[in-house]
């Protein structure tokens, strides 16, 4: 056995002991975060002290933004101008029309006698950054708990959805993009009807319909729009736009790559929607609605009708 | 045995610059720079130098704690950061002496292998986590902070290069 002197200064446990203590401690950390969400408490009261320097490092970009602003050129703005008074007069047209079809729907759900869809009031927020992180697909936006933002509220943009807030804080939340791999939004084909579930598909910055049966049928240039059915995102929002199918006799099921609608990666300005969602029925009550189900047969054939005339 | 270069007799290092350096390496780290994957990490460079320069002072604890601030303020798993901060901080301290014996630019290059295997355990435990690689392009980050070295070791030191006291006739 070989016996060191005794140390002449007192330094404490030695340096591998003390890596191996930290390190088991992140590792422990790590599991915790990462499987059983045991860490928000901790996570909020970090965030509370990097905060500070959260809000002074962004201040520069959003100055600079500011100066730039000021000096953009008139001819710029009034073609600019000139184009949001365009869409303005369109979009007032739609939403006329809008309008006329949602007291039409009314009326019918009262007939039917099916719950008023709920109403979603919108809160807008400018995306202020991307999130430090490069393997995920994450925005920051300017607005947070205090503006009435809640964690799972979807996100949308001016044509269609853009992700979901996954995690809120006093000022700012953290947007997850449905480009993001751990993403997942349910969707519906516009044309027919079927339903899916829409997957991030990482860096490639397309969507990705996973499990639908190799017959299925779907085809490129598809819409799909949210369906409602998760209670999380308001139905019939625009999602994404199928770019291609690939039809593998090798496999049960279809490879079914989509070009989301919105500009996910891309727009400044973007609306939280925060649902009052309704309570979901549990299980069994919903297995016996599945028959009068407003989502099934009827609308289908309401939407074929709808997609002919258009 | 002793390096070639005379070196400087340095003034001993205040505790409040090493706080006022790693308050302002976080604050680098928060920028939203364009584009995000070439930004360096500040932090790590910073715990780097102070790790290698005082590792009596700056040890594995600050690096801990500095990553879990940064886990917490970039929205990432926590304890990622933490993980690699402390391998960082102990492989740099083992290495300090070894450092300090080179030019400023062979310093440069041992940086550049630490900040690498630092952006490596960090891929491994996002890839544990189940996300994908996101390209080769990840390891151009710490190459760019090791090239910031230089800048970083001559701003850090500055105030140990101080004169003891003021003379008119002396510019610096």
């Amino acid at each position: 056995m070989e016996h060191s002197p005794p140390p002449f200064f007192k330094r404490g446990p030695a340096p591998l002991v003390r890596l191996a203590f930290f390190a088991s401690l992140s590792l422990a950390l790590l599991v915790l975060d990462a499987r059983f969400r045991y860490a928000e408490g901790l996570r909020q009261a970090l965030v509370l002290a990097a905060q500070p320097l959260q809000a002074l490092a962004v201040l520069p970009g959003s100055v600079a933004d500011r100066i730039a602003g000021y000096f953009s050129s008139q001819a710029q703005l009034r073609e600019e101008n000139a184009g949001l008074r365009r869409q303005l007069v369109e979009a007032s047209q739609s939403v006329q029309r809008l309008q006329a079809v949602l007291a039409d729907t009314e009326q019918l759900r009262r007939l039917a006698g099916v719950a008023e869809r709920y109403r979603n009031r919108g809160i807008p927020a400018e995306i202020l950054y991307d999130a430090r992180d490069p393997y995920a697909r994450k925005v920051i936006i300017g607005r947070g708990i205090q503006h009435g933002v809640r964690a799972g509220s979807a996100v949308v943009d001016e044509i269609g959805v853009v992700g979901q807030v996954t995690r809120t804080h006093a000022g700012a939340s953290e947007v997850t993009l449905l480009t993001d791999k751990d993403q997942a939004i349910p969707v519906q084909v516009q044309r027919n009807g079927l339903r899916a579930v829409a997957y991030g598909g990482g860096l490639s910055g397309l969507l990705e319909l996973r499990y639908m049966a190799a017959n299925a049928e779907i085809e490129a240039g598809d819409r799909l729009v949210t369906s409602g059915l998760d209670g999380v995102y308001p139905p019939g929002l625009q999602v994404a736009t199928v770019a291609r199918v690939e039809r593998d006799a090798a496999n049960s099921f279809a490879r079914i790559l989509c070009q989301p609608a919105a500009g996910v990666e891309r727009g400044r300005f973007v609306l939280v929607l925060s649902a009052e969602a309704p309570q979901t029925p549990y299980p069994e009550e919903a297995g016996a609605q599945r028959e009068r189900d407003p989502r099934g047969v009827k609308p289908r054939r309401a939407r074929r009708k709808a997609a002919d005339g258009a | 045995m002793v390096p070639e270069r005379p070196q400087r007799i340095l003034l001993p290092v205040r505790v409040s610059w090493i706080v006022v350096s790693f308050a302002a390496a976080l604050l680098l780290n928060f920028v939203p720079w364009q584009p995000l994957a070439l930004a360096p990490d500040f932090v790590a460079l910073t715990l780097t130098f102070w790790c290698v320069r005082q590792p009596r002072l700056v040890g594995l604890g600050a690096a801990w704690l500095l990553g879990l601030l940064t886990d917490a303020g970039s929205g990432v798993l926590l304890g990622q950061h933490a993980l690699v901060y402390s391998l960082l901080a102990f492989a740099a301290i083992t290495l300090s002496r070894r450092i300090l014996w080179f030019s400023v630019w062979g310093q440069a290059l041992h940086v550049a292998v630490l900040l690498l295997f630092a952006q490596g355990v960090a891929a491994l435990v996002r890839l544990a986590a189940g996300a994908d690689f996101p390209g080769w392009s990840l390891f151009a980050a710490p190459l760019l902070g090791a090239a910031l070295w230089p800048v970083v070791s001559l701003l850090l030191l500055a105030p140990q290069r101080r004169p003891i006291e003021v003379d008119e006739t002396r510019p610096l």
